[in-house]
């Protein structure tokens, strides 16, 4: 039996088949179809890491030098890395301490601040009058560069330390008050008539309806204290001296150990991020669904 | 008891900046025990106002308002409110939700194996067994708004206030609620007050229709009684002359007598 070919064999292709994007090719071979998502995910990040790293040899070849390289950096941080806890006197100590010391006074200052912050602010959300009292000298302050209080800090206290953790509070307190603040006037209506209609006791009120409902307005205050906190804490560190990431920076640079300051670079961002992180995945807890 | 709530020319202004705003005048409104109202008319003529000032949520300017031979000072658990917008808090679970009023309201009686009882009964009271430990936000808007309906019901008022509860509804679901609530209003005999635009909603849910004219300053108009046979069925309804009567008394009000000039 002949069955007659088609004489349109030659004709072009039918104009649905776009050429096949290597992706879709793959998403179509069966066994790597599950990866497809994961490689989607993981490709942009990656060759947007790459590029940096282009970039930046580019930049340490044209610097002839004077600028490390990735290379070079990755072995002085393997080197540095090695050993992260040693401790030669004051002034010389492992990178592990100066990032434990920095996070602690971070901490201390960040932990006070929220200690105080965010009474503070339920208060004067809570409370008309407090807010329009304490609106003049808020706006007055805030807009002030954490490290302008720095000489108040080392007046008061008449340590490097403690100075910095002051900056530290200072700087975070103001996110979170207004944040907590913002939250408490922004708790719906709704809520509190059925407060009003349960007859629920103050007690009550704030722990069932104030502390939840604002709860996500906090978190954000809380994250942007925080990002500002570890912005603050390396260049409070730079000008008080000590143990601690931004005076480690300050002592590189009188080193000329330029490798070493691009690892502080890498290392502050990395814990900064981690912060960051931590603090949304908190958030994304405690929003119960909402809308934030 | 013949007067069980009692508004006596209620009176309520507000002062906002462009002067006073007078949105009640003169309303007076007596509700049995035991009785189905509905509270009818345009939006902004001050239905849901009488709900605020009968629920204790606005204070009238000038008047007196009673609930049961007590003048209605502030709100309270006596008198339940559904709202528009069924106000669940988004970090308690639906029984939690419900547990929260009937703490309130039993919780220095009963005990903690009582109190879950009675929520667990709210919760199959509006068919809700199995969302118990859902979330507000895992539940479509009629759920929430049965779960209202209970929380409010659990509180055993002796006034049920709803404001526009099935307003926010598409109109199958809101169908289904206000066959719901029929069956609810049957079973329990709850004295209940409804705010309401919806005329087919009234009618099937009421017996008297308070039928407002238009704000400012509005007042009640007309009162119809509302003398369909108990219980109630929508589809058996749909073909008896008395509830077009009804209906169409209700339009008349509405639509020719009180329209509304379209802003």
């Amino acid at each position: 039996m002949t069955v007659a070919k088609p004489v349109a064999a030659n004709l072009p292709l039918p104009r649905r088949r776009k050429p096949v994007s290597p992706v879709a090719r793959l998403a179509a071979t069966p066994w790597l179809a599950p990866l497809v998502p994961l490689l989607r995910a993981v490709v942009p990040p990656v060759l947007g890491l790459l590029a940096f790293l282009l970039l930046w040899t580019l930049v340490s070849q044209l610097s002839k030098g004077s600028l490390p390289g990735p290379v070079s950096t990755w072995a002085s941080a393997r080197e540095l890395f090695a050993d992260p806890f040693y401790q030669n006197g004051p002034n010389d100590q492992g990178i592990g301490w100066n990032i434990l010391m920095s996070l602690g006074r971070v901490g201390m200052g960040f932990g006070m601040a929220a200690l105080v912050g965010i009474p503070l602010g339920f208060m004067i959300g809570r409370f008309d009058f407090l807010a329009r009292m304490t609106a003049p000298v808020i706006s007055l302050l805030r807009p002030v560069s954490p490290l302008a209080w720095l000489p108040i800090g080392l007046l008061v206290f008449k340590a490097a330390s403690p100075a910095s953790i002051w900056v530290i509070f200072i700087s975070s307190i103001w996110p979170m008050i207004l944040n907590t603040a913002a939250g408490v006037r922004a708790v719906p209506q709704d809520y509190l008539n059925v407060a009003r209609v349960l007859r629920l006791s103050e007690w009550k009120v704030f722990t069932v309806i104030l502390l939840p409902a604002t709860l996500p307005h906090m978190l954000t205050g809380v994250r942007l204290a925080v990002g500002t906190a570890w912005l603050v804490i390396v260049a409070a560190e730079m000008l008080t001296g000590g143990v601690g990431l931004g005076f480690w920076v300050w002592d590189e640079w009188n080193n000329l150990n330029v490798e070493h300051i691009l690892i502080a670079i890498f290392v502050v961002g990395l814990v900064g991020l981690l912060l960051e992180q931590a603090l949304v995945w908190l958030a994304k807890k405690a929003s119960f669904g909402q809308e934030n | 008891m013949d007067r069980f709530v009692e508004l006596e020319n209620i009176r309520k202004h507000f002062d906002t900046k462009k002067g006073r705003f007078v949105a009640l005048q003169d309303v007076n409104l007596t509700i049995r025990q035991g009785e189905f109202v509905s509270l009818i008319g345009h939006s902004g003529c001050g239905k849901s106002t009488v709900l605020n000032i009968i629920a204790g949520l606005l204070d009238p300017s000038d008047g007196i308002a009673l609930c049961n031979g007590r003048e209605i000072d502030g709100p309270g658990p006596e008198r339940a409110v559904v709202f528009q917008n069924h106000s669940l808090l988004p970090w308690l679970s639906c029984y939690g939700n419900i547990l929260l009023a009937v703490e309130r309201v039993f919780g220095a009686r009963e005990s903690k194996l009582q109190l879950a009882a009675r929520t667990e009964e709210a919760l199959a009271l509006v068919g809700l067994q199995h969302a118990r430990d859902k979330h507000p936000h895992e539940i479509s808007g009629g759920m929430k708004q049965r779960v209202g309906i209970a929380r409010a019901l659990a509180m055993e008022p002796k006034v049920l206030l709803m404001d526009e509860p099935f307003g926010a509804l598409d109109a199958l679901t809101r169908a289904n609620l206000q066959d719901e609530m029929v069956k609810i209003v049957d079973q329990t005999g709850s004295t209940v007050v409804m705010v309401t635009h919806d005329v087919d909603e009234a009618v099937l849910l009421s017996d008297r229709i308070v039928m407002m004219t238009n704000g400012p300053a509005a007042t009640v108009g007309e009162i119809l009684p509302v003398n369909l046979p108990r219980p109630r069925n929508r589809l058996a309804l749909a073909s008896d002359p008395a509830y077009h009567a009804c209906r169409s008394a209700v339009l008349d009000f509405l639509y020719q007598k009180h329209k509304r000039e379209v802003a």
